[in-house]
């Protein structure tokens, strides 16, 4: 696994608020490597570390194999970067801010192509500030995708979409992967990086908490998977028997099994073997809002952190 | 150099897309220096250093051209971008620092050009105002002048955190200095405090460099030092604290 990133022991404070106590990752060459956690877990700091925007206190950044505190004029030209707050001049129209970062660049790819991609073609004559909250952030997106980087670093880049916009981005990013860049992924929902990171990092409270794949973490840190359907036979003590099966608990004719893994199929054949076929199993498998909440301590609620 | 050319141009375009600001940097110089022309007649005077009024104001009038770009018009929109995180937007990309100033560099540049050709048409079309006896010595003094105030104009874009500040401490030096340089009532008729005032005032320097080359006067050895040693402490601050920003 070549490095593309290399974060060790970084740690940053902002007078005596420590925004990133010790956090070490490594990103591998053509991932989308995601990062989530709580509001002020030291996300956007440890990205911006990374980027060059931000000092770091302590430890070693390596993006490709450049650092980026005194190598940072020559990283730029090789990532992109979607800051989480940012803005152009006002009356800049969008065609002008494309054209202009792709000048900043020698040999860029043509931005009339992402114009295109990133839904911007017909706004491409409309100022800055005529934008709404969506359209700005796709031109963000644009512009961080603008000089072909190596690497790209997305802070919130679907912050202000709306669900259908959201889907196109998701697909865009995969074809950005897909052409070989890297792609450092910061998020707020957890649906996207389940759906769209090779692997997650949690953040909590300035330090890594976790990181593996988003099925992996879910194995790991999301707790029981639970089957419920109805049954009207007294006896089923066997349920307790098949191995994977944690827990069962009745509710009058409601039967709920809590189990791990393979527990579905195992679950589902004893049924049928019994001569039990509930039309209404269902299934509630754990996600990464529940990672989310062992690890953190925190609820999301509807893809979103509760404060 | 490429990238310098764009960026120059594309904030030409943007200056030129706010009305405000093209009002306040071309047409209000050029206003008033119609109005002290009318005011003041056609004979020349004693106190207008033995010139026409309007040829003494021509030069005075140019600079408060370099002054208003100076002193408002650049740092206002310096901090602007710091303050609407345009300028991070920017240093996230690979466009080098120096292209970056630049750029600010050559627009307040042209700026305050064209804000003077505006003034000089004006006044040889309407009051029949002489042109300059020494075109070279005023180039020379125009570009001293430009850059000291753009580099004063950086250190306060630099050091101000946003934009109402920015206006507010540019209007509280503009007025003064557009006021005491020469620019307002000659500085022969200023007595006492007032000349003290106008003597530390860096735009007094620009008046009497411009007028010097425009009327063909004193040689303005002392002005230009004054100036450049402006260029260097403001510059040298700019680059010190905007590395700490």
């Amino acid at each position: 696994m070549a490095g593309v990133i290399e974060v060790e022991h970084l740690r940053k404070s902002y007078g005596s608020t420590v925004a990133v106590d010790d956090v070490s990752v490594e990103v591998a060459e053509g991932e989308i490597f995601g990062v989530i956690g709580p509001n002020g877990a030291g996300k956007t700091t440890t990205v911006e570390c990374a980027q060059g925007l931000r000092r770091s206190d302590a430890g070693r950044i390596r993006v490709l194999g450049l650092d980026p505190r005194s190598q940072a004029q020559e990283l730029r030209r090789r990532i992109g970067c979607q800051l989480q707050e940012a803005a152009l001049p006002d009356r800049i129209k969008v065609w002008e801010a494309l054209d202009l970062f792709a000048c900043f660049v020698p040999g860029a790819s043509d931005w009339r192509t992402l114009m295109e991609q990133w839904g911007l073609a017909e706004k491409r004559n409309a100022p800055f500030a005529s934008l709404s909250g969506g359209q700005r952030q796709r031109l963000f997106v644009a512009l961080a995708l603008v000089n072909d980087p190596e690497v790209v670093f997305l802070d919130e880049m679907t912050a202000g979409l709306d669900p259908a916009a959201r889907r196109v981005a998701w697909g865009l990013i995969r074809a950005v992967r897909d052409r070989g860049t890297t792609v450092v992924l910061v998020t707020h929902h957890m649906d996207e990086a389940e759906q769209l990171c090779d692997r997650v990092a949690v953040i909590d409270r300035g330090r890594v908490a976790a990181v593996d794949t988003p099925d992996g973490l879910i194995n790991r840190f999301g707790g029981p998977i639970g089957l419920t359907f109805s049954a009207d036979r007294p006896d089923l003590a066997w349920l307790e028997q098949i191995p994977h099966v944690r827990q069962v608990t009745r509710k009058g004719q409601r039967v709920e099994v809590e189990g791990t893994g393979p527990v579905l199929a195992l679950v589902a054949a004893e049924l049928v073997n019994h001569g039990i076929t509930p039309s209404d199993l269902r299934v509630r498998q754990p996600t990464l809002e529940d990672v989310f909440l062992t690890l953190t301590g925190r609820e999301i609620v509807g893809g979103v952190e509760q404060q | 150099m490429r990238t310098l050319a764009k960026l120059t141009w594309v904030e030409m375009k943007l200056f030129s897309r706010e009305p405000i600001t093209m009002v306040f940097s071309l047409a209000f110089p050029l206003v008033m220096l119609l109005v002290l022309a009318a005011v003041f007649g056609n004979e020349a005077e004693t106190e207008f250093r033995d010139a026409i009024p309007v040829d003494y104001y021509v030069p005075g009038y140019l600079a408060v051209v370099i002054a208003s770009v100076g002193l408002i018009g650049l740092p206002v929109h310096l901090a602007a971008y710091r303050e609407r995180g345009i300028l991070r937007r920017f240093r996230a990309s690979s466009v080098s620092p120096w292209s970056l100033f630049g750029a600010q560099v050559a627009v307040s540049f042209v700026i305050a050009a064209v804000g003077s050709v505006l003034l000089v048409v004006a006044a040889v079309l309407m009051y029949d105002a002489q042109l300059p006896e020494s075109p070279a010595r005023l180039l020379l003094a125009f570009v001293v002048s430009t850059l000291s105030f753009v580099s004063l104009g950086f250190l306060l874009g630099t050091l101000l955190a946003n934009a109402r500040a920015a206006q507010a401490v540019g209007l509280l030096l503009f007025l003064p200095m557009w006021l005491l340089s020469g620019a307002g009532p000659p500085r022969e008729v200023m007595g006492g405090a007032m000349r003290v005032i106008s003597d530390a005032l860096p735009l007094t320097y620009v008046v009497t460099a411009l007028q010097d080359a425009w009327l063909g006067l004193g040689s303005s050895v002392t002005e230009l030092l004054v100036l450049s040693g402006m260029l260097l402490a403001a510059g040298a601050l700019s680059v010190r604290f905007s590395r700490r920003v």
